[in-house]
């Protein structure tokens, strides 16, 4: 109570230059974030056009025409599916295996959990188009090339690691008290986890979903190496092979690039305190 | 195996004073340990899988013979150093070595500056602070390689946006961004800087959450300039966050693919071809493998370099 009254009488003192002073930081701030965010609106705004073809946009839409998004549905509605279920598959592979792989390293003490952890850390760093140039061998061996589930496979790779690092992170915080209880009541191993632990770590589930989906539904590289023909063709792929065919019809190419932006948007707006912690928390962790 | 245990436990069962049916406690723990294990052991499969085969067989590829016809009779014969000596004499991997090393740095240095300098703007307390700083993360959401399609339609030479914004002013309208040589690789790096600065915020803005406030007051009340708060207490308080940022920053940089496939496909006149590309272009487009392979492992051999940096600034960090 005391410390209030103090830091108010300052501020009181000067109300008027100071809060002039901090919207002109918004000013700023809203001015960096229109720089920042130009080539979004270009995208949106391009996309608005789709008569403008190979000639210069306007700034602005005279009008709304939505022909350039009716085509890029036509063209990549497909490819958007595609997608959407390779990259929900990549998620469920992701948690599945990651989460019970967190709670292990976190709160058993085996032998050789440092050695794996350590491991974990190793593969963020190797390059995925080394993954790749080998994993395509293996894939026309397995037959996996050209499959649903071997493009959710190798997406998934994009996320386990990471998942596993963050979630740890998150588990080696449940106090043993918890979980102890939970197996003197005679709950098993698997239980415990599940009834106890998962939900316990719910925010961390939700943060590592939500980062394995964004990795999955924005991979390129996967999808243009271990694809041969147009089976299994996320969007990424699919706007991509677009300008190689169609160079003049812009519009529809950035309706498709709108369209595949929704994604990360709605979870930006929905999920914001769950994007903020995995920058932080998986990196810095 | 099950021989030598059946063995072993026959003359225990002859044993009359031998407890019946008392747990072993040995083998209890065995059972524990074991089911732990079922916890971890899919996670190392696939890791193993996923991560340790491919490096293993990368190393492998790199000396054998692959062509287009390897995937239909599966005939890859070693070849001993025939891969390594054959990209090695080409110009090619030496200027796609350089590329990477001009991508590389450019793209760091861009977005570390901006994105500590934006770090550093968000610290103060203004109105719509944590909106404003949330929104700026969408470059960063966005599939890269659909930004760099976006970005391929702004910077067209004839009638790309910035070049008639900057016909406006009467300058250099008609600049060849992504189709001249001499500039593609600097555009490049420009859009990858774009791409960068919010990763770089976020968490740079992260960590100067952390420097104690005090110190900052202390500072004020000594004197101390803007500048030299921010050289003597900011930098040295942030250094931990600063080391980590740059090297995962270098790691997701310099494997670069996606981007320049999307803005150059490596060219004009190779002029941005890079490591990551060169790989991809000598396995997937010329479809030999045991070049790309030897490109690859380069590319490794470089990032197992900064793994140490990394694992060196995450060790120091924290407990």
């Amino acid at each position: 109570m005391a410390t209030t009254t103090i830091t108010k009488t300052p501020a009181a003192q000067r109300p008027a230059t100071s809060s002039k002073r901090r919207w002109g930081a918004t000013v700023a701030g809203v001015l960096i974030l229109c720089v920042m965010l130009f080539p979004l609106y270009w995208m949106l705004n391009t996309a608005l056009q789709p008569k403008s073809g190979l000639l210069e946009v306007s700034p602005i839409p005279h009008g709304v025409d939505l022909s350039g998004f009716t085509s890029a549905i036509r063209e990549q509605g497909g490819h958007l599916l595609t997608s959407l279920a390779v990259a929900f598959g990549a998620v469920t592979i992701c948690l599945v295996i990651a989460a019970p792989a967190a709670y292990g390293l976190a709160q058993f003490r085996l032998r050789g959990t440092r050695t794996i952890v350590f491991g974990t850390l190793i593969t963020q760093m190797v390059p995925g188009i080394v993954i790749a140039n080998a994993l395509y061998s293996a894939y026309v061996d397995l037959g996996l090339v050209n499959s649903y589930f071997g493009l959710m496979l190798a997406d998934a790779s994009l996320g386990i690691p990471f998942a596993i690092v963050l979630m740890r992170s998150f588990m080696v915080a449940i106090p043993k008290e918890v979980i102890e209880a939970a197996e003197v009541d005679g709950a098993s191993r698997l239980r415990t986890f599940v009834q106890v632990v998962l939900p316990m770590s719910r925010n961390s589930l939700i943060t590592a979903g939500l980062f394995s989906f964004l990795y999955a539904w924005s991979d390129f590289m996967f999808a243009l190496t271990l694809n041969t023909t147009d089976d299994v063709k996320p969007v990424t792929l699919g706007i991509y092979q677009y300008i190689g065919a169609h160079v003049g019809d812009w519009g529809s190419v950035m309706a498709a690039s709108v369209l595949s932006a929704i994604p990360a948007a709605v979870l930006l707006v929905l999920a914001q305190k769950y994007i903020a912690a995995g920058i932080t928390g998986g990196s810095v962790k | 195996m099950s021989t030598t245990t059946a063995s072993a436990t026959a003359p225990a069962a002859d044993h009359p004073t031998a407890p019946v049916k008392k747990p072993d406690p040995a083998r209890a723990r065995r059972r524990r340990r074991l089911s732990q294990w079922g916890f971890i052991a899919p996670a190392v499969i696939f890791m193993v899988l996923f991560f340790g085969y491919p490096l293993v067989r990368n190393v492998l590829m790199s000396f054998q013979d692959y062509s287009p016809s390897t995937f239909f009779d599966g005939k890859a014969p070693f070849n001993g150093t025939d891969n390594w000596s054959k990209v090695f004499q080409d110009d090619l991997f030496g200027k796609a070595l350089w590329h990477t090393v001009v991508f590389t740095i450019g793209s760091l240095i861009g977005q570390f500056g901006i994105g500590l300098a934006l770090a550093v703007f968000f610290t103060k307390r203004f109105p719509l602070n944590g909106v404003l700083r949330s929104l700026i993360l969408l470059p960063w959401l966005v599939p890269m390689v659909v930004s760099g399609i976006v970005w391929r339609r702004i910077l067209d030479q004839d009638t790309g946006v910035l070049n008639s914004f900057l016909d406006t002013f009467g300058a250099g309208g008609a600049t060849p961004w992504l189709t001249s040589p001499g500039m593609a690789l600097f555009s490049v790096i420009l859009v990858n800087i774009w791409i960068g600065i919010p990763f770089n915020m976020v968490i740079l803005y992260g960590g100067l959450q952390e420097v104690p406030k005090e110190l900052y007051e202390a500072a004020s009340l000594d004197g101390a300039s803007a500048w030299r708060t921010f050289r003597s207490i900011t930098l040295p308080l942030l250094k931990p966050v600063i080391t980590v940022v740059l090297v995962l920053g270098f790691m997701s940089t310099v494997k670069i693919l996606d981007l320049i496939l999307a803005l150059t496909d490596g060219g004009p006149a190779d002029s941005t071809q890079t490591l990551g590309t060169l790989t991809y272009q000598n396995s997937f487009v010329q479809l030999d493998f045991g070049a790309g392979a030897v490109v690859g492992n380069v590319l490794i051999l470089i990032s197992a370099v900064f793994a140490v940096f990394y694992l060196r600034a995450n060790r120091s960090e924290g407990k």
